[in-house]
């Protein structure tokens, strides 16, 4: 699926919507930066409660294409600016980040 | 208008040390006049005019509760209840900040909150102090003469340095020590360049995990420094080289999981305790070296796709 796809799912409030067209094949769940950054594997969408602009360097390193900021937490302004920079996406949303993790896992089929 | 008209990133490097350098407890006021919630506004009101502030934070005991502005008892005045308990009208959504910040954070906070003035907290989040922007203005003023003075003394005897030394394959970037706002710039220049260079994309990734690390490290545990990248057409070899304050167990700190990242930090998502591992195991080549003046880290990746086909996991 593509980043446009993730904008579409239930619950997800797009905050900024970079490259629509990006591949999106997998996922990873985390909030520990080093974790992420050692262990995400390629056209991954990260899910964490890292809001704040170092996520988007780590994104930007991984190749990840787009960040769902979980439990309703909301990003600064520079965060969004630094992702529009990267081509990355941020969609927000109430949900946990289990909950995110199943729904995008449903949306890849998985 | 900013409220402290100071560019947290692009600012001459003195500043810039200095503002990462001074930490917000050696800014803030500490002599501070608290009311509680069974103040009545017009008692604050009084507390204002005979302490000649703008701002009372209402505690209980060492608990931060709210916090009653100028602006609120105009309101009362305005509309009649100044003579109540400030319970009821005391603003409670309180942007605070921690002791151990550097002001750089402060900074930012005045910027982006209209705000005059934050409560400050420190680890057991127990008011501890108040900074208003004057007291930030006023001790940069300090340091900033005092840094002058110690510049104007060693103008004669200075070595021109250059901070971004570009020199033909060799690219080196100053690290400022806490600024998380640029972190992760070196990084994805080094990224770019090794893309440019049509290098794949795998080892790209352990180049780009390598500077990373090593880049957050020098911005979360280190006195500031440099990250720099030398290319050749073999190998990029990837250096971080800080001002101390020197890692005391070298081989603690190659243990993962391993971390002394406080609480601040850890809440930005560092200090897993991985940064170091996840450079040793990416590197082709890795040494480092430490002792109080300063860290260096060293790291090389070749850059011939050979060397990934047969993933030499050992190294
Ligand atoms: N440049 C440095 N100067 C001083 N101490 C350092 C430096 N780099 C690392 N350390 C020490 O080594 C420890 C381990 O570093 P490492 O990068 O592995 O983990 P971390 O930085 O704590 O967490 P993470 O990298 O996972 O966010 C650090 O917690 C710190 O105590
Ligand atoms: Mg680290």
């Amino acid at each position: 699926m593509t980043v446009n796809d993730l904008a579409k799912i239930d619950g997800f409030n797009t905050i900024i919507l970079s490259d629509g067209s990006l591949e999106v094949s997998s996922a990873y769940t985390g909030d520990l930066l080093s974790d992420v950054i050692a262990n995400v594997g390629d056209d991954s969408v990260l899910i964490t409660v890292q809001a704040h602009k170092n996520t988007i360097a780590v994104c930007s390193l991984s190749s990840m294409p787009a960040i769902v900021i979980c439990n309703g937490r909301s990003c600064p302004d520079d965060m969004i600016k630094a992702a529009k920079e990267n081509d990355i996406s941020i969609f927000e949303t109430d949900d946990t980040q289990f909950l995110a993790s199943v729904k995008i896992a449903k949306a890849l089929n998985l | 208008m900013q409220e402290i008209p100071i560019n947290t990133y692009s600012s001459p490097t003195v500043i810039l040390d200095l503002i990462y350098r001074l930490k917000v407890k050696d800014v803030m006021y500490k002599d501070l006049t608290c009311a509680t919630m069974s103040s009545t506004l017009r008692e604050i009101q009084h507390l204002m005019k005979k302490e000649k502030i703008t701002g009372v934070p209402i505690v209980q005991g060492k608990r931060l509760i709210g916090l009653v502005s100028m602006d609120d008892i105009i309101q009362a005045l305005d509309k009649g209840y100044i003579e109540e308990p400030c319970k009821a009208y005391m603003s409670r959504n309180i942007i605070v900040l921690e002791d151990d910040m550097p002001i750089s954070f402060a900074i930012n906070y005045f910027d982006k909150f209209s705000f005059h003035r934050f409560p400050v907290l420190n680890k057991e989040k127990e008011l501890v102090g108040m900074i208003t922007s004057r007291d930030i203005s006023a001790t940069l003023l300090v340091e900033i003469n005092r840094e002058m003075e110690i510049l104007e003394k060693s103008q004669a005897s200075n070595q021109p340095t250059n901070p971004n030394n570009i020199n033909g394959e060799i690219h080196s970037y100053n690290i400022i020590k806490h600024d998380f706002e640029n972190a992760g710039y070196a990084s994805t220049q080094i990224k770019k360049k090794l893309k440019k260079g049509g290098v794949a994309t795998q080892i790209i990734r352990r180049a780009a995990i390598a500077s990373y690390e090593m880049e957050m490290n020098i911005v979360v545990h280190s006195n500031g420094g440099q990250l720099s990248a030398t290319y050749t057409p073999n190998k990029v070899i990837i250096c971080a080289q800080d001002r101390g304050p020197g890692i005391k167990d070298i081989e603690k700190a190659l243990t993962p999981g391993w971390s002394t990242a406080n609480d601040w930090i850890r809440s930005l998502g560092f200090g897993a305790g991985m940064g170091l591992p996840n450079v040793k195991n990416v590197s082709d080549d890795f040494s480092i070296e430490s002792s109080p003046k300063g860290t260096s880290v060293t790291c090389t990746i070749n850059l011939q796709k050979k060397d990934e086909e047969n993933k030499d996991d050992s190294k």
